[in-house]
């Protein structure tokens, strides 16, 4: 089977992130780059698939040089090649964009099933997946916690609030992890070894005759709106505190 | 006449609440862009959320009937939304932020090739470039930040609204609307995956979404038995007990009552956090809360800079005279009844 899984580089969730003095972006000096977790899921989901029914898993990743650290790190959980697109007019793609290049780099190479993860951490927007299907042509299941193949269809339990959807698809399909899909493994020191060695194609959007078209643009960033200080109960006796915080409760902001 | 069309999503034959918190932020809008409402409306025979729909500010409502839509089926929804979008050439697309929401949302930008923002907590109108646009406000990075997006060029603009950060209007009985019943056009291709079942989850305890208190913990409950302190703390004062990543991690409380921004986003009147540091991805889950009250033992945790109310110290000392100070003035009540 020939198994496609899309990755995005984020920055780490405990990253403290800085807004550029412009306003366009975040600073990027100092941060720790990591795959984005839910993609962690995809990957592994792409490995299970590959060593249930055979075949290989091809990672399809976007973003600057770093990036390569975060497509060595697939290679190395198991899977055996890469494609990645560097190219400059994507560094702060939408998520048309995003999904249009993944969508080229994918049409150039046989494709039975895609994963994603639901969404990356720095934007969460969770639209990629769902785009890179509509613009393939093919079914998607997204945000799904169970899969199972068999020939060439796949059925899918996806949770939305307070239910499940069970869902059937034929392949090739889209698919999106949602945590509990698996528990995905570590690289492996042999892994990591060997993924020096994998191939990994670097592309430009030329390559894969892609012009980047961005729908949206973000107008400006900014730290989130402060809010006045709160008060502080102060004091040593705890029971005293609990009093006090009951009576301010009650009578002051009403709500018990 | 410039026009507004809300996704109005159904679960179980009910519209879900985010429908109605946008069609509240549709009438804002409307004022602002001089323009109509209309509300797409989809499922198997659902016509009677019609009717919500117009005593909510619908002016329109797309009726869409058919036998093959009384589950949600992605790419069929997404033609039926798409092919009414093309039609009517709307200036702004309200859909929830829900599952579902975030799943067709997508595949319906994706087919008018036009932006998408998604999870927004914000819309406003602002004038740039001599032209009205939607400037939409998201969080990003789990909250540190906050981004405003705008679709300059394509239309509709399309946003999903997170559920719960926008209030419902109050219904208006004597509002009149049309009711545009809407034949799709669907061939068997056009479904792509299929929804087989829908099944309904029933959760021992009770809903976090609609709760008026909240009680939450994190890690500083180490050493503290865990979750016992929050439950008798939410016992008392009926409430709804959640938590942080760590205390899901550590099993002391369900994924589905994780509180942040890859779980719930709550609007309690009142949210109680005890032993969390207040990391911004999970503070984001309540920034809505009318009163939040934090406890901990570090005075330098950032939940401090969040809370309207703080109490720094020990908290297996604090929580039972909390408890005590509660219970003792229930109690003659109690003995009434």
């Amino acid at each position: 089977m020939n198994i496609v899984a899309c990755v995005k580089q984020v920055p780490d969730t405990e990253a403290l992130i800085k807004v550029k003095a412009d306003g366009s972006g975040i600073e990027e000096g100092g941060i720790k780059w990591v795959m984005s977790p839910y993609d962690e899921f995809g990957v592994e989901e792409a490995l299970k698939t590959k060593e249930k029914f055979g075949g290989e898993v091809t990672i399809v990743s976007i973003g600057p040089a770093r990036t390569m650290e975060t497509v060595r790190t697939a290679l190395a959980m198991g899977a055996e090649k890469g494609i990645h697109i560097d190219d400059p007019a994507l560094y702060n793609a939408d998520a048309y964009a995003t999904a249009s290049a993944l969508a080229a780099a994918i049409k150039g190479i046989p494709h039975d099933i895609i994963f994603c993860g639901m969404r990356a951490i720095d934007d969460d927007s969770g639209q990629v997946g769902s785009i890179l299907a509509e613009l393939l042509g093919l079914p998607s299941v997204t945000v799904i916690t169970k899969l199972d193949i068999e020939g060439s269809t796949a059925k899918a339990i996806k949770p939305i609030e307070g239910a499940q959807l069970l869902i059937e698809t034929s392949l090739p399909c889209v698919i999106t992890a949602q945590k509990g899909l698996n528990e995905p493994r570590y690289a492996s020191l042999p892994g990591i070894m060997k993924a020096k060695k994998k191939p990994v194609e670097v592309k430009k959007a030329a390559d894969l005759g892609l012009t980047v078209e961005q729908k949206s643009t973000v107008a400006k960033m900014s730290p989130p709106p402060a809010r006045p200080p709160g008060k502080i109960i102060q004091g040593d006796d705890p029971a005293a505190k609990a009093a006090e915080v009951i009576r301010l409760l009650r009578e002051e902001a009403k709500v018990i | 006449m410039r026009e507004l069309i809300v996704y109005a999503e159904q679960k179980g034959g009910m519209l879900v609440d985010v429908s109605l918190e946008m069609m509240a932020q549709a009438v804002q809008l409307s004022h602002r862009i001089n323009g109509t409402i209309s509300a797409i409306l989809i499922g198997d025979s659902c016509g009677y959320n019609a009717d919500e729909l117009i005593c909510h500010g619908a002016h329109k409502v797309y009726l869409v009937e058919d036998k093959r839509l009384a589950l949600y089926q992605n790419a069929a929804t997404a033609k039926v939304v798409a092919d009414i979008l093309s039609v009517q050439s709307p200036e702004i697309v309200l859909i929830g932020g829900t599952s579902v929401g975030t799943d067709v949302a997508a595949r319906v930008a994706a087919r008018l090739r036009t932006g998408l923002t998604a999870h927004c907590i914000d819309l406003s109108i602002e004038e740039i470039d001599g032209e009205d646009q939607l400037v939409q406000t998201v969080p990003g990075w789990g909250g540190r930040m906050s981004v405003k997006i705008v679709c300059p060029q394509r239309r509709p603009q399309i946003v999903t609204i997170r559920p719960g950060v926008m209030e419902k209007g109050d219904p208006d009985p004597t509002r009149r609307g049309d009711l545009i019943p809407v034949m799709p056009v669907l061939t068997e291709d056009d479904f792509g995956a299929r929804t087989l079942a829908f099944v309904e989850e029933k959760t021992k305890a009770g809903s976090l979404d609609d709760a008026r208190i909240i009680v939450s913990g994190g890690f500083g409950l180490y050493g503290s038995g865990g979750f016992r302190l929050i439950e008798a703390l939410a016992d008392v004062v009926n409430g709804e007990i959640a938590g942080t990543r760590p205390a899901v991690d550590h099993g002391w409380i369900e994924e589905e009552r994780l509180i942040g921004q890859s779980g719930k986003n709550v609007r309690p009147r009142l949210f109680i956090s005890i032993g969390t540091s207040g990391a911004m991805h999970y503070t984001t889950g309540f920034s809505r809360a009318q009163v939040v009250v934090a406890i901990d033992r570090n005075a330098s945790a950032p939940i401090f800079d969040v809370a309207h109310i703080g109490i720094v110290g020990d908290l297996n000392r604090i929580i039972p005279c909390i408890i005590k100070e509660l219970t003792k003035e229930a109690l003659p009540e109690r003995t009434r009844s």
